[in-house]
């Protein structure tokens, strides 16, 4: 079934106790993981709803990557810390930890042979590790600021992350030479009234077929203090560096893009939150503004796309993790026919 | 204010009171602190120990969940660690690493109440000791200790705000205690405006300039002398001071290692300036630090704000510890509010005056105590509460002063300090 944004709806709807963070399908597609302000890390079945929470960090747990098969959960603290988890088992234990890094770990990717694992965050290194063992491969120093977002290229010979500056780095996996830079400036900002620097690359993606890169975060922040900003996706030629357009929501006044999806079907798929509430916003290759905005009732802080491509969850600050399908509700059963009195 | 000398002024005379209270004070009475300000004795012992302040404010409301009150682990505490300091048994933030090592110079409030969520109300309260009430104007911490430490040898200003940006000039912050105390203002750190001689004007051409200036004063003043004309003879002997002595504020003087240590970012140079004012003999200065009103993303900003602020202050502390002013110089951490234990949906936190901490150290302070306390979640003070106006009297008994005694204004006695409170007794050495 091919997704219709249009008939986006949320389908079913799973409480934690703390507001959550981020979430991530497992590869199979069988369970949400999502993460908590609790320092916990929860996973539901989503055909029986049963939760079971994974306990370990220091602090809250900020990023979430599996091996492909889905059998191996690796998650990044802001306890300096990389945990190793059963991604399935029962009752979860740690299998390794490992200090990766001096600081909070923002995010984590895996490469597509699912051979190394990235991972990034305030120390402002990009670290490459052995998915399998945890075994450091190497280091990529380079960034100005923390490290926000990380994707790697399918090709399997470059690394991206994306920094607080709103740049992007493109790494040469093999030698660990940078190979050129993206220059998201829209994505970052100096206010010189609050003495803060503010925005950065919150999410990295490829379209389905490499053409172009996506580097999203917010924009206009009149007031980063005050929640005061815009969400904004630049498009980026990946042939040529060029900046080609940026995709923006003018009626979401207060809000950031947390992450952003290119699906395969071919909108972009945004999750906004802030001031305004929490959004889907989808906007087609060549359009500057979305072509539809669904709202999801509370500000979403993180989502992901379900491997079959029509289910998105979204994590929330009222403790729920959403699970909104891209398709028409099922017709509700006929109505018994009355009585006659 | 017009005032005829002729009739006797607070700057001529003797006063009445003053003299009752030196003889008081010569036969052994207790007197409370009457006519102590203006005994030549007491000024000269004063600029002996050499008292100074230094405050930086934390513009904007510093969280003290994370710096220094943390909750790690509960669902306040947001997804900072706190770490051990070298006092054993303190933890304050993990953003805080170079701070830590300093501990044993400073200590901690952590049960601040001061019942207020406004800026302005609160950086009122702070700065002031009191709460602002229509109609009444108190001065600030800072002129109050420039005028009550002011001695007749120092010759630069007592009062100076270091400010992120700004042109500088000078700050109405002393009330009844007139222009000479108020603050002056360096912008950005940059030396104090209009203190370098036009170009053109040689030095010599200038002094021929200020004589003439002189006479025509002198002349004015024989017949016409008012407190107006002397505040603003004052002035301009003051600004021409400044002039004389604007290598004080040339950073340019300091080490290139200095530069290194403290930071070449804004705060850092603000903070070396810091110590060279208070070197050359500055009474009273302090630094802003901003921002931290963080209704939004509390926990990038932190890392952001206090990751530039710990290295310059503890820089500080310990260079004015090996200088051996620690001793005499009184350190204070302060905001106008703290910030929500709730973290919002932004991940903010939000204004607070319920329950949160400032943190101080040297001149007459126990080093490292911690006083008062509050609660898991940080919600509520469980211990040892106080307020604005406790931490105004504390801050002048540190100093070596009497914080129930008064300036005498005129023949006007005006209470330094708010007469309802006291001090926080259990930080006084």
């Amino acid at each position: 079934m091919k997704a219709d944004p249009k008939a986006a709806h949320v389908a079913q709807e799973f409480t934690h106790d703390a507001p959550l963070i981020t979430c991530r399908f497992d590869p199979t597609g069988r369970f949400i993981f999502a993460t908590a302000e609790d320092r916990a890390i929860l996973r539901w079945d989503l055909a029986t709803g049963q939760k079971t929470v994974f306990t370990a960090h220091d602090s809250w747990v900020g990023a979430l990557a599996f091996t492909p098969d889905g059998t191996t959960l690796v998650s990044a603290g802001y306890d300096d810390q990389l945990i190793w988890w059963p991604a399935t088992a029962e009752k979860p234990a740690p299998v390794r930890k490992v200090k990766a890094h001096a600081g909070w770990i923002r995010a984590l990717a895996v490469s597509k042979d699912g051979k190394q694992l990235a991972s990034g965050g305030n120390d402002r290194v990009v670290k490459l590790w052995s998915l399998a063992d945890g075994a450091p491969v190497r280091e990529f120093p380079g960034h100005d600021r923390d490290v926000y977002s990380l994707l790697f290229h399918p090709s399997g010979q470059f690394l991206l992350s994306g920094d607080l500056k709103g740049q992007v780095h493109q790494w040469e996996i093999g030698s660990g030479k940078l190979a050129r830079k993206f220059e998201g400036k829209d994505l970052h900002s100096y206010n010189g009234g609050q003495q803060v620097d503010f925005g950065g690359v919150r999410s990295l993606a490829l379209t389905p077929d490499s053409k172009h890169l996506l580097a999203a975060g917010l924009h206009k922040a009149t007031n980063p203090l005050g929640a005061v900003h815009e969400p904004i996706a630049l498009r980026f030629e990946w042939e040529s560096g060029k900046l080609l357009k940026s995709h923006i929501s003018e009626d979401v006044k207060q809000g950031v893009l947390w992450r952003i999806i290119a699906h395969p079907d071919g909108p972009l798929i945004g999750c906004s939150g802030g001031g305004n509430g929490g959004f889907l916003l989808f906007w087609a290759a060549d359009a500057e503004k979305p072509f539809h905005k669904f709202s999801l009732g509370n500000t979403a802080r993180e989502m992901d796309l379900h491997p079959d491509g029509l289910q998105i969850a979204t994590a929330h600050y009222d403790k729920k993790l959403r699970l909104t399908k891209l398709s028409p509700k099922p017709a509700a059963p006929a109505a018994a026919p009355a009585k006659k009195a | 204010m017009n005032c005829n000398y002729a009739c006797g002024s607070a700057e001529h005379n003797i006063h009445r009171r003053q003299f009752l209270g030196t003889l008081a004070a010569g036969t052994g009475a207790v007197v409370g602190g009457l006519g102590w300000f203006a005994q030549p004795a007491f000024a000269e012992q004063m600029a002996r120990q050499q008292k100074r302040m230094l405050v930086i404010n934390m513009h904007g409301g510093l969280s003290q969940l994370e710096s220094w009150d943390p909750k790690p682990g509960t669902a306040t505490g947001g997804p900072f660690r706190a770490i051990p300091t070298s006092v054993p048994g303190i933890h304050i933030s993990e953003l805080l690493p170079h701070t830590a090592k300093q501990m044993h110079h400073l200590a901690l409030v952590r049960s601040l109440n001061t019942k207020n969520d406004d800026h302005g109300k609160g950086t009122y309260m702070m700065l002031t000791g009191r709460r602002q009430m229509p109609g009444q104007d108190y001065p600030q911490i800072g002129a109050v200790v420039s005028r009550a430490l002011d001695t007749s040898t120092r010759s630069l200003p007592g009062h100076i705000l270091i400010t992120p940006g700004g042109g500088g000039g000078r700050s109405a912050d002393s009330a009844y205690l007139g222009p000479k105390y108020a603050s002056i203002v360096l912008g950005n750190g940059n030396p104090p405006q209009n203190t370098s001689l036009p170009g053109g004007l040689t030095v010599a051409a200038a002094a021929q300039q200020d004589e003439l200036r002189r006479l025509a004063n002198n002349r004015f003043l024989s017949r016409r002398r008012t407190a107006q004309t002397d505040a603003y003879t004052q002035s301009y002997e003051g600004a021409q001071e400044l002039m004389r002595q604007r290598e004080a504020f040339d950073l340019t003087k300091e080490s290139a290692k200095d530069h290194e240590r403290y930071g070449t970012h804004d705060f850092g140079r603000h903070c070396l300036m810091a110590r060279r004012l208070l070197e050359k003999g500055v009474t009273f200065v302090q630094i802003s630090h901003s921002n931290y009103d963080t209704h939004n993303e509390n926990f990038n900003f932190h890392f952001e704000q206090l990751g530039e602020f710990d290295r310059p202050f503890a820089t500080l502390v310990q260079d004015l510890y090996d200088r051996g002013m620690l001793e005499n110089t009184l350190v204070v951490v302060l905001s106008e509010f703290g910030r929500t234990p709730n973290v919002n949906q932004y991940y903010g936190r939000d204004h607070w005056g319920r329950a949160w901490s400032v943190c101080l150290g040297g001149a007459g302070i126990v080093r490292g105590a911690v006083i008062g306390k509050t609660n898991d979640k940080g919600t509520e003070v469980t211990e040892r509460e106080a307020d604005a106006g406790h931490l105004f009297h504390t801050y002048l008994k540190a100093l070596g002063l009497n914080s129930k005694g008064h300036f005498d204004l005129g023949g006007r006695q005006v209470l330094m300090a708010d007469p309802a409170v006291g001090p926080i007794k259990e930080l006084l050495a």
